[in-house]
């Protein structure tokens, strides 16, 4: 008799942008969806979300971008996850982006994009529906 | 899909100290998953060695920063270290919010160092018997301190703490009455009382309470007399922290004072019987739910119980000789 | 949810619409269905209201308000580089625009020079420019009349750093420094509340505001050195009652300390001016404004005993609300942002910057930039909204909310006074528990459907927006490092090495910092230099709540 796994989920900011609104408030809707929310809050670097992510077991990491900064650091942390072996995490990202960088963010390794102003509904579903039990 | 590895090569991948084994095995023992018990019969043998450490006290109180300190102090000993920290589920939704990495970040890039947060959502098995398996888990690891962290509010994480070997009860002045109001539960578990955010007003005044307090409680002859420790453990420079280091050799104090007496050997008898004790009570309430299972007894149960026709302890009672006594 | 459910929503909301809990502002203030006499007849309140130009300024400032002269429209002028921000702000000065708001980049925010490793791939970000020494105000500033426009610097806890090159810059160009006229935004209680782009602790940090504050205050009257600043708490999900509540109370603070730094209430409260939000709720915010300025003028008079009128006068400087923009039908934007920005005139703010519609998306582009500067000056010169002050007086409902505003911001006031005052309030977490909570309020109500987002929550279509986006220019980081690597090496490093060594020490004891600075920045010491020597002496600040 196995109790229902519970979905981990990591959220955090990349770089030096201080802005933490979003994440903070999709951080507290997902826990509301009844999901673990591993918060590591703003100014993280590569290294340590990966690590971070490894240590927690989780089943998604969650960027939360603002400042234009996405393209910059999406490789570096597509990077660390491949050369960690962590495939089997979903990488999701929301943020400030223009149209036309979604394509080349998933090109890069993120699974699924969501724009400022989307509905967190939304990102849970997307969640439930790919994450494997 | 997750990738399947057997459980035996997971636990030696784990006793050579990888931590995505020690996590997915984690995980495993958090969500009871089938091949649990196999997996906690393969770790046992590796275990017992670790000094487990357990820091409890309110929110607030800066439980997480001075435990990112004792893990510098642990790691200039050259001692990996294994962390876990609990933090409550919502009991609406069943979701946590586990934010206490943010104030471990002084190690995000030591491999030494292996943290986890843990939801203390409803286990199966209680809290405890969950946090019990983790440590053991850290503890095959390779992790020659473990560190459990808990918010001490409720007997389940009362309970968890009685797991450590040396307990830490994280108290800040100001909080005078409500120290009177835990005074009993605090000489109960704490071996240290750390008086955290020494640098605010009312601290002497905390101190002298706290000293009165345990001067008054008796203590066998020989027995370990819980030490109070002031500290500061946020500071904007690391020179105004204070009190971290007269900390950690108080801790290593209480370790000499438990081998020295053998005081360990009791410490550990009584974590034993009382882990032991847990997963009875668990293991046998699944058995017996198990054997009521499709029978439609259990419902037949609770509603005469409802129904005032019988009580709870003739029905254990009746069940206990219809489903246990016969294998005796 | 698709256009269909919508549909039902609106009809069910008219079916409903004598059910009194779905009428609230975004402060959660109740409205009622009708307003009458009975809702502002307070008794011995009719002083409260009195005339434009008096007190308790209820009504605005001036006599004649726009009538005389409209609104400074200020739009931003930051790009990447210092010579593309220069031609930009050139650009916005011929178009009409009379004032410029300057954003810095991320690292500049930071601290951090352009070629610090934690800075890669940041250089130039969010709209802003990255300035790292002397060379790059001298760039900036090239052939604009820093003695005619202002210029408002969205600087913060590297303010007394940037004032101190802008200084230099004027001295270099023999520009007296009197006449120099402008803002240093340089508000770092908010940073620490809300924005988090801060180095230091706390009281260190004052020490440098209020150093600023004095310079300025002997050097350059004409130049307000805070603007103490609302926008950024409303970003980060403040309702528009706290942040009216919070920026006053912060504005409190700042006087108290620079009276403690020796200075008089009137030789410096005049020079002191805000910086609001304007929120989608269309009356709510203008009773913000009215009530800000009552509270400012009666607790600066009263509290403070200033005698000079014009340290009671709360001048204030307003951005239409980038959070409420969507990136769904980005367009809708246009609409939004008219209506925000006509709030913000008929609540009689002293200047406007209006949001660029595609700002959801991406940095605005010249095309959307312009849009929103004609917004503007559509308002200023078609609607007839500024012929007569303060149209909206005497209306039941503005002015029971002006008064309810008030009320309910001296609650505040009251819970922060009880944690000992506002950096205290800061240091135990308040705010970031109060703004976070209200972050989530929001987004719940949004994601509930009991808060409408046209386009969004309502209205949705799926679309794939097709809107022209303005180019990254990667090369742009590289240069910049380079160009920094070489002024590095290219200097008097012995004088270097004494500049920061002399800042060091004033550091540590307590003069005036601001003229050691003009001398580092003239020996081209940079802008992460110099907080890298602060850092060593204030220590660095780490939140320690979460929430």
């Amino acid at each position: 008799m196995a109790t229902i796994k519970k979905i981990k989920v990591l959220v955090t900011k990349v770089g030096l942008d201080g802005h933490d609104r979003g994440a903070k408030v999709v951080s507290s809707l997902l826990k509301e969806a009844g999901m673990e929310v591993i918060y590591l809050g703003m100014f993280q670097r590569p290294e340590s979300i990966v690590k971070a992510a490894i240590d927690e077991d989780v089943d998604v990491i969650g960027l939360s971008y603002l400042s234009g900064e996405h393209l910059i650091f999406t490789p570096k942390v597509v990077e660390e996850m491949r050369k960690n072996n962590v495939d089997d995490v979903l990488l999701i990202a929301g943020g400030t982006f223009p149209a036309e960088d979604i394509p080349a963010m998933e090109e890069m390794g993120i699974d699924k994009v969501f724009r400022a102003g989307s509905l967190t509904e939304s990102i849970v579903d997307y969640i439930n529906d790919h994450v494997e039990e | 899909m997750k990738k399947k590895l057997s459980t035996g090569e997971m636990v030696s991948r784990l006793l050579a100290g990888d931590r995505r084994a020690a996590a997915r095995l984690i995980t495993l023992v958090e969500n009871e998953m089938d091949d649990h018990h196999e997996v906690m019969s393969l770790v046992y043998p590796y275990t017992g060695k670790a000094m487990i450490l357990g820091i409890t006290g309110a929110g607030g109180a800066g439980k997480s920063t001075l435990t990112d300190h004792l893990i510098g102090k642990f790691r200039e000993q050259g001692k990996k270290v294994g962390v876990v920290v609990v933090d409550p589920s919502s009991p609406f939704s069943g979701g946590a919010f586990l934010g206490d990495r943010i104030r471990l970040q002084s190690h995000s890039q030591d491999d030494g160092v292996y943290i986890r947060s843990m939801a203390s959502r409803g286990y199966l098995g209680g809290l405890s018997r969950a946090t019990y398996d983790v440590i053991r888990i850290m503890e095959a690891m390779g992790n020659e301190v473990v560190i459990v962290e808990t918010l001490g509010a409720g007997q389940d994480e009362v309970d968890v703490i009685h797991i450590a070997h040396t307990c830490l009860v994280v108290v800040t002045p100001g909080m005078g009455d409500d120290i009177q109001a835990m005074k009993a539960g605090i000489m109960e578990i704490a071996d240290i009382i750390v008086l955290n955010k020494a640098d605010l007003d009312g601290t002497d005044r905390s101190l002298r309470h706290l000293q009165g307090a345990l001067t008054a409680g008796s203590f066998e002859e020989g027995a370990w007399m819980p030490r109070v420790v002031p500290t500061v453990s946020t500071a904007n420079k690391p020179e105004d922290l204070q009190g971290i280091d007269e900390l950690a050799a108080t801790i290593a104090e209480h370790q000499t004072y438990l081998r020295k007496t053998r005081a360990i050997d009791r410490v550990r008898y009584d974590r034993v019987e009382q882990e032991l004790g847990l997963i009875f009570k668990d293991e046998l309430q699944k058995i017996i739910f198990k054997g009521l299972k499709g029978t439609g007894k259990k419902r037949e149960y609770i509603n005469s119980i409802i129904e005032q026709k019988n009580d709870p302890y003739s029905v254990v009672e009746e069940v206990l000789n219809t489903y246990l006594l016969p294998w005796e | 949810m698709n256009n269909q459910k919508g549909t039902e929503t609106i009809e069910n909301r008219e079916k409903g619409s004598t059910n009194d809990d779905s009428f609230k502002n975004l402060s959660g203030f109740k409205i009622k269905a009708l307003y009458g006499p009975e809702d502002i007849s307070q008794p011995g309140r009719e002083a409260d209201l009195g005339l434009p130009g008096e007190y308790p300024f209820t009504r605005g400032i001036h006599k004649t308000m726009y009538r005389q002269r409209p609104w400074t429209i200020r739009q931003l002028g930051s790009l990447d580089s210092p010579s593309k921000a220069n031609e930009r702000i050139r650009q916005l000065l011929q178009m009409g625009a009379n004032g410029i708001s300057l954003c810095l980049d991320m690292p500049t925010i930071m601290g951090r020079d352009s070629d610090d490793p934690l800075a890669e791939g940041e250089v130039g970000s969010c709209g802003g420019v990255a300035i790292d020494s002397i060379e790059d105000m001298r760039n900036l500033l090239e052939g604009i009349p820093i003695d005619e426009i202002s210029i408002n610097f969205v600087s913060n806890s590297q303010s007394s750093v940037i004032l101190s090159m802008f200084v230099a810059v004027a001295e270099e160009r023999g520009v007296p420094l009197e006449k120099l006229t402008g803002t240093m935004q340089n508000d770092i209680l908010k940073e620490y509340q809300a924005q988090k782009s801060y180095y230091f602790p706390p009281r260190p940090s004052m020490r440098l505001t209020i150093d600023t504050l004095s310079f300025c205050n002997k050097h350059l009257p004409r130049f307000n050195p805070i603007s103490i600043s609302g926008y950024h708490l409303a970003s980060a999900g403040a309702t528009p009652v706290q942040e009216l509540a919070f920026t006053l109370a912060n504005g409190f603070t700042y006087v108290e300390e620079g009276i403690k730094a020796g200075l008089s209430v009137d030789s410096f409260a005049p020079r002191l001016s805000f910086f609001f939000k304007v929120h989608n709720d269309f009356f709510e915010n203008i009773a913000k404004y009215r009530a800000a300025r009552r509270i400012w003028a009666k607790t600066i008079r009263e509290r403070f005993e200033a005698k000079d009128r014009r340290s009671c006068l709360f001048r204030v400087h307003t951005q239409t609300s980038g959070s409420s923009l969507t990136a769904h039908q980005a367009e809708n934007n246009i609409i939004r942002v008219t209506i925000q920005a006509l709030s913000a005139v008929l609540g009689g703010t002293q200047s406007l910057h209006t949001n660029a519609f595609d700002e959801a998306l991406s940095i605005p582009t010249p095309r959307s930039e312009k849009l929103a500067l004609r917004t503007q000056q559509i308002i200023a010169r078609e609607s007839g909204v500024i012929n007569t002050i303060d149209p909206l007086a005497g209306s039941y409902y503005v002015e029971a909310l002006t008064n309810q505003m008030e009320a309910e911001c001296y609650k505040y006031f009251k819970e922060i006074e009880d944690l000992g005052g506002v950096i205290s309030a800061i240091e135990k977490g308040y705010y970031a528990k109060i703004i976070a909570d209200s972050a989530f309020s929001y987004q719940r109500e949004i994601e509930k459907g009991e808060r409408i987002v046209v386009g969004l929550n309502e209205f949705f279509e799926e679309e794939e927006t097709d809107i022209e986006l303005r180019e990254a220019d990667p090369e742009f980081e590289r240069e910049k490092v380079s160009d920094l690597v070489a002024l590095k090496e290219n200097r008097d490093q012995a004088l270097v090495k004494a500049c920061l060594n002399e800042i060091g020490e004033v550091c540590q004891g307590s003069d005036n910092i601001i003229p050691y600075l003009i001398k580092a920045v003239k020996s081209y010491v940079t802008l992460g230099e110099i907080i890298g020597v602060m850092k060593e002496i204030f220590g660095e600040y780490r939140e320690d709540s979460i929430y």
